[in-house]
């Protein structure tokens, strides 16, 4: 199946942010992923052929990086924090009960296609420990009752919205989009900052 | 009165902080306007007088940084701002970019004047996409007010400013790895020399600098040299962000001037979690070696915590209770760097597979204290033997964890496994308790 | 001067560094590495990533040392093989740094931590960097009790090379070789961390006509030629050096030999020809020998038509007696080696009287007869000129395909310094993509060039008329240097040896009196044959008519020349001499068997001119070559050459030396744009590497990797045509016609490009002509 002629349009238009075209490579495999849901063979040859770089060029990318996936990722994408902190935090009985609760394991996606998990490293979010990130979306101070709620809510069709971020859920092609560098004009919706974020600040102003 | 100088975080509690419209309210893009009057080479002298360091982790001073792009010499040049905030425990630079993404692109603007560079790149860790838009939204407002584009402010200044996400490697926070993944290429660290500044993105001169460091330079040029060394102490001058997470009961962004201690800190924010008591914590994210409470009235600059045998890193305070074991949090770090090995070379490569093996056996309390004589020996024949500094952050906690909690490590063997209850540490274990 | 010049100029200049290494002082040029400046003084340092012809990678860490420089030490080991020597530089190798053994101790113990130690049942075993070196720089045991990483195994990563990514220890060689020498991509590092592995997209397979050197290169036993797998212990065999036959590129090479037989064929080391590089038919293709059935016994054709086996003496005298008195001409393929050709030659002038022989069994014209006749022996240039070329210019010649060894030397500089070329190819080559290479339709529009520049000009620029006259004009004006580049290995040095009808050996010209009476007096004869002699179609055609009673032919594959040739023979008297059965010793009436390069010494002369001498890789054959046959033939004339040996014949080769009288001067054609008729195409072709070549028989693995056989032609002609990229278009011309599918490229609307010798594209056999013009519509 070719890419149509908008599709083709748009991948010149993220080549054309470069000064040179090999530059593209990541935000066209995102783009690719918004396209397919993960990077296709199809996606790999056309990135190659506009690149003028080999096929296994563009696989050497594509498989270095985590976000770029091999096979296609659930409609929500939920990753729950491991890392050391979040782990400490409760991350580990999330990530457990999680798995229980869809039936499902690492790098899975449920049958229905709504989800799939991911134990996923620190997202810079430490002070809303434990943390999730649903198309990678911020979900701050998560517990497994919160966790189950919001993939449940995800598989009815009415995702919880992020904690941080726009004020409903974009399905993970969407997101993927995005990253790509195709604004989808929801940078002002969402908070400006956490409370956590605002902790300092609020102390200073408050002279204590 | 606190300690506490918010200046990035000033404003951030304001609902449109993240607009250009909020920026400008508070004094936005004023310094660009100052700036552009300036000389490039005075702009230069001015953030080298000011005493900024590298807030990215390896202190490295800014100015210097630019002073040292060669000029006159035809060529393109680059400034490129480490946006891919990964190291675990680094919280700061992502909030920064969620509530007050221009005052980035002013840093940027003045960077890429001082150095010379007409264009511009942000490296954005990909994981985030709302930090994405906001940034990306930022930019294109920047373009429509002609703060971007060509002929700056009428001052004949172009710059060019792409965003560009990252897809999940923390080794992309290396800067030639990040320079090689915005070629287009594994994002796997070059070799040096040449350094980035004579042979950066595209072999051109370019500066690499994190998103603090950058978003700092608006409020020196606005305020002065004078004013900026006023905070912090002798050799780490100026305010930061201080990030405290963990087992406090407020966890949170602390921006305070360079110096500040862990038991100030802790004090702000509320203290250990209620009823527990210090543990180990890191002064600057997983790859400083960790400290304990031996350690509260460090001074958090540069020189005092390097003295006191870690590294200020990206004052990510992460804290730790009683409750934690600390082989458990030392192995998951030391998997995430297993993770992170970008597989370049083979003793960050091959050695943090072995050690995540011996961690998780010692772990298991399957382990003999000459085990714990061997892992020493692993890590000696990793640290300063790798191709980047990744390998030495992953043999970090290891060794700093067997130098304060040795006993812990036997306890394990003694006990056939570990003896803490992981439910103890989570958060909602306190929930009620 | 350009930058680039500049650079050339300084690179002359070099300036030498004094530094002491484990307490002995060695001076090396400014530049060199550590561990390099360590081998000059017998240290070895261990190492895996560093290869003297790649870019340094610094990766596998194994060359630790301590370095010191004014006194002040690095706080930590530095790899030896990214840090150039610099003056009061202190290395401290593992021999006098304990930090440094034990770093290089350490290193090797996580490298074998996931490597299988399958030494017994690995290929690599017993001549394996990893092995040698585990010995010589690691612990006596590992301390390693954990879980060992496991991939499946092998990877066919093409038909030709297997991957083992268990035993690979991530040293880049193999991706950097195919990225920085070959231009070839096609292999890749893919995930990362200790997952990283080489691999390569799944569509598209490592077909790089330079894969092997991979497997050559390969520290470990990762990357194993397919063909080679499971074959032999390296301890049993016996390695010999050798030259390539394949082209004129002019490969040093080794071959190892297990009881009397090839084994395998490595890329030998000549830092001034093929530094350590060679392609995959030079290294793969030597089942040639095996594959047909083997003449293994002279032979001659009988009262009932059939050939039987018969003894030397009858063969030879029957041979004598068909030649003795008769009028005959030689056909001598350009596969010939030089003390070969040399035999061919003399036997045509002394024994038969002749001057009508011609090495050339392709496509020729008069023009190119008079050009090698006055030009071609006196060119100088060299590998040398291209590493120093300000341009390139490639004329009638493709580089990759023709003489590999060539295209690497000029990627080389495209890559280091953007070297420009210039080609005159009607559509781009994979070669000519990778160089970049800018089209030029009409060699007298070419400007710019120097005295830095270099025109090289294949044997296909003999078949358009006037070029070869063009380009020597091109050079004559500019200053650029000339070179010929001939596809077979044995053209320049046949040349050479005077087999052709217009010069006797060196170089000396048929017509010049004082040059024949030079050789005769050398060959101890009256006189040598004034008669102008005939060329390859010429001599056909004269036995065709009866103008010539008998042929002998060596190592002629008659489709190279003409879907006719092989009939002309039919009437007149053969003798063949050859290695396997082929369409001439099937219609031969006597066929000596002759011995391959393997069983015989001997040398080629590559493109420069160089001598590339080989010994008997076999020693116990019992194979003649040629020139003794043609020995014992012409004593049996009554005509002696006396050549009993291929030594004699180099030594009466040395003194003769070449000719330095008179030169023929070469006498320009004026070009004639072939005129395309209405309604038709024009059709060029050339030979890929690999393809329908009879040295490639009897390798499937190899062949496995040949490009497949496409008709190229513009985007607009295709649309006119209303065929798709992939669709199928018949080609044909009066005498046949082929099927191909197209390929869409750059190139004029009136031309068509199809291979020339490929599976389903045989244009001699099909078409009847190399280029022309051909009908062209949808199949």
């Amino acid at each position: 199946m070719n890419f149509s002629l908008d599709q083709l349009k748009i991948m010149d238009s993220i080549i054309a942010r470069y000064p040179r075209s090999r530059s593209a490579v990541m935000p066209l495999l995102h783009y690719v992923q918004a396209l397919d849901g993960y990077v296709t063979p199809r996606g790999i040859e056309k990135i190659s052929e506009l690149l003028n770089i080999s096929t296994a060029e563009v696989t050497a990318v594509s498989s270095f990086y985590t976000q770029y996936r091999t096979e296609p990722a659930g409609e929500y994408h939920v990753g729950v924090c491991i890392n050391t902190l979040c782990a400490v935090m409760g991350g580990d009985e999330i990530y457990k009960s999680l798995e229980d609760h869809l039936g499902i394991k690492n790098h899975e996606t449920t049958a229905d296609g709504r989800v799939s998990i991911e134990r996923i490293e620190c997202n810079a979010a430490c002070d809303y420990a434990p943390v999730v990130m649903v198309n990678w979306e911020f979900y701050d101070n998560q517990t497994p009752q919160s966790v189950k709620d919001l993939v449940d809510s995800a598989r009815a069709g009415k995702p919880t919205a992020p904690t941080r971020g726009p004020k409903t859920l974009r399905t993970w092609k969407q997101n993927s989009e995005v990253l790509a560098g195709l604004s989808d004009g929801l940078a002002n919706e969402g908070v400006s900052a956490g409370e956590a974020s605002l902790l300092g600040l609020k102390i200073a102003k408050g002279g204590k | 009165m606190s300690k506490l100088t918010p200046v990035l975080s000033a404003n951030w509690d304001e609902k449109d902080s993240f607009t250009i419209e909020g920026y400008k309210r508070n004094g936005g893009y004023n310094a660009v306007a100052k700036a552009l009057t300036m000389e490039p080479d005075a702009v230069i002298a001015m953030i080298k007088d000011s005493g900024l360091r590298g807030r990215g982790g390896a202190g490295f001073p800014t100015g210097s940084k630019w002073g040292f792009i060669p000029q006159g010499d035809n060529k393109e040049h680059y400034l490129v701002v480490n946006a891919d905030e990964s190291e675990p425990g680094t919280c700061k630079d992502m909030p920064l970019l969620l509530a007050n993404p221009h005052v980035l692109i002013e840093g940027i603007i003045i960077g890429s004047y001082a150095i010379r560079a007409n264009h511009a790149f942000i490296y954005l860790r990909g994981e985030v996409v709302h930090v994405f838009r906001r940034v990306q939204q930022a930019i294109e407002d920047a373009y429509k007010a002609g703060l971007l584009g060509k002929n700056i402010g009428g001052k004949g200044f172009d710059l060019e400013l792409t965003l560009h996400a990252g897809a999940g490697a923390y080794i992309c926070g290396e800067e030639t790895a990040l320079l090689d993944s915005l070629e287009g290429f594994r994002g796997q660290p070059r070799l040096r020399p040449p350094f980035p500044a004579i042979a950066g993105l595209y072999a051109k001169p370019t500066v690499v600098n994190n998103v603090e460091s950058i978003a700092s330079v608006p409020a020196i040029i606005n305020n002065g040299v004078e004013w900026f060394q006023a905070m912090g102490t002798e050799k780490s001058k100026g305010f930061t962000l201080y990030s405290l997470s963990g087992h406090v009961n407020n966890p949170g962004q602390f921006e305070a001037p360079l110096g500040i201690t862990l038991r100030e800190l802790l004090e702000l924010a509320g203290g250990v979690r209620t009823g527990h008591k210090l543990k180990f914590w890191t002064p600057g994210g997983s790859s400083t070696p960790m400290f304990t409470d031996e350690h509260l009235d460090i001074p958090l600059d540069y020189e005092g915590v390097s003295a006191a045998g870690s590294m200020l890193g990206t004052k990510a305070l992460q804290i730790f209770d009683e409750t934690t074991c600390v082989i458990r949090a030392t192995l998951r770090w030391c998997e995430f760097y297993k993770h992170e090995s970008c597989g370049k070379c083979t003793p960050c490569r091959e050695g943090t597979w072995w050690l995540v093996q011996m961690l998780q056996d010692l772990e298991d309390g399957k382990g003999t204290e000459a085990d714990l004589t061997k892992l020493l020996d692993l890590c000696d024949n990793i640290a300063g033997r790798s191709f980047c500094a990744l390998a030495d952050g992953a043999v970090a906690p290891i060794i700093s964890s067997l130098k304060y909690f040795r006993d812990e490590y036997l306890e394990h063997q003694r006990n056939g496994g570990c003896p803490f209850d992981p439910v103890a540490s989570t958060i909602f274990k306190t929930v009620g308790a | 001067m350009t930058p680039e010049q500049a650079l050339l100029e300084t690179q002359t200049a070099v300036e030498m560094i004094t530094v002491v290494i484990d307490g002995f002082e060695v001076t090396v040029p400014k530049g060199t590495l550590v561990i390099r400046a360590a081998e000059k003084l017998g240290i070895q340092i261990p190492r895996f990533c560093d290869h003297p012809l790649l870019e340094p990678a610094g990766a596998c860490r194994q060359c630790l040392v301590d370095i010191e420089i004014n006194g002040r030490a690095f706080p930590k080991p530095q790899a030896s093989c990214t840090i150039p020597v610099e003056n009061n530089m202190i290395v401290k190798t593992q021999l006098t740094s304990p930090v440094a053994e034990k770093a290089q101790a350490g290193i090797m113990e996580f490298l074998l931590i996931n490597h299988p130690l399958d030494c017994p049942v690995c290929d690599k075993g017993g001549e394996c960097p990893l092995q040698n070196q585990a010995m010589s720089n690691g612990r006596p045991e590992s301390r390693f009790e954990g879980v060992k990483r496991t991939f499946e195994k092998p990877v066919a990563i093409s038909s030709q090379v297997l991957l083992d990514r268990e035993r690979c220890v991530l040293c880049a060689r193999c991706t950097r070789f195919s990225e920085q020498i070959a231009g070839d991509p096609f292999i890749t590092l893919n995930e990362r961390g200790a997952l990283q592995q080489v691999g390569i997209y799944e569509e598209d397979p490592f077909e790089s006509y330079y894969s092997g050197n991979t497997v050559q290169i390969c520290p470990v036993g990762a990357l194993t030629g397919t063909s080679y797998r499971f074959r032999a212990r390296p301890f049993d065999l016996v390695s010999v050096d050798s030259a390539c036959e394949h082209c004129a590129s002019g490969c040093a090479m080794r071959t190892d030999i297990r009881r009397g037989k090839t084994l395998r064929r490595l890329a030998g080391d000549d830092a001034s020809v093929n530094e350590e590089w060679n392609c995959d038919k030079g290294r793969w293709a030597f089942k040639y020998l095996t594959s047909r059935e083997r003449v293994t016994s002279p032979m001659i054709r009988g009262e009932d038509g059939e050939l039987h086996e018969a003894s030397w003496p009858e063969a030879i005298a029957f041979a004598a007696k068909g030649l003795k008195g008769k009028r005959a001409g030689v056909l001598v393929g350009g596969r010939a080696t030089v003390e070969d050709a040399y035999g061919y030659s003399k036997f045509a002038r002394v024994a038969l009287g002749t001057n009508d022989i011609d090495f050339r069994a392709r496509p020729y014209s008069e023009e190119e007869t008079a050009f090698l006749s006055s030009v071609a022996l006196g060119l100088k240039t060299t590998y040398k000129d291209i590493d120093k070329a300000d341009q390139v210019v490639l004329l009638g010649f493709e580089p990759e395909e023709e003489s590999p060894i060539v295209f690497l030397r000029i990627y080389k500089q495209f890559r280091k310094r953007a070297l420009t070329v210039i080609s005159d190819a009607p559509v781009a080559s994979r070669g000519s993509v990778k160089l970049n290479a800018k089209s030029i339709s009409d060699i007298k529009t070419i400007s710019g060039l120097t005295a830095k520049s270099v025109i090289l000009v294949g044997e296909r620029l003999a078949e358009k008329a006037g070029a070869l006259s063009s380009a020597v004009d091109l050079a004559e004006k500019s200053g650029a240097k000339l070179a010929w580049i001939p596809r077979r290995a044995g053209e320049r040095g046949a040349l050479a040896a005077g087999a052709i009808a217009t010069l006797l050996p060196g170089g000396r010209p048929v017509s010049e009196a004082s040059a024949r009476v030079d050789v005769a007096a050398a060959w101890s004869v009256d006189s040598l044959p004034t008669n102008p002699g005939r060329s390859t179609t010429e001599i056909l055609h004269a036995l065709t008519v009866k103008n010539l009673d008998a042929v002998v032919v060596g190592g002629v594959d008659p489709l190279d020349i003409s879907n006719s040739a092989l009939s002309q023979l039919l009437n007149s008297f053969v003798v063949s001499l050859e290695i396997t059965h082929s369409s001439v010793t099937a219609v031969a009436d006597v066929v000596l068997p002759v011995a391959a390069v393997i069983e015989k010494s001997g040398s080629f002369q590559d493109w420069q001119g160089s001598t590339r001498t080989f010994d008997k890789a076999i020693t116990d054959s019992l194979s003649r070559s040629d020139v003794r046959i043609l020995s014992m033939i012409a004593d049996e004339m009554g005509t002696p050459i006396n050549l009993p040996t291929v030594a004699a014949t180099a030594r009466e080769i040395a003194a003769l030396g070449n000719w330095d009288g008179k030169k023929i001067a070469f006498e320009k054609t004026s070009e004639a744009k072939p005129v395309i008729a209405e309604g038709k195409l024009h059709l060029t072709s050339w030979r890929l590497l690999l393809d329908l070549g009879t040295l490639q028989d009897g390798e499937a693995n190899l062949a496995g990797t040949a490009r497949k056989a496409s008709a190229r032609i513009s985007k607009s002609r295709a649309e006119k045509l209303g065929v798709n990229e992939g669709e199928f278009l018949s080609i044909s011309s009066d005498l046949g016609s082929l099927k191909l599918p197209v390929e869409i490229s750059e190139m004029a609307d009136d031309q068509i490009w199809v291979p020339r010798n490929s599976i389903d594209s045989q244009v001699i056999a099909n078409l009847g002509f190399v280029s022309g013009q051909v009908t062209v519509v949808k199949a």
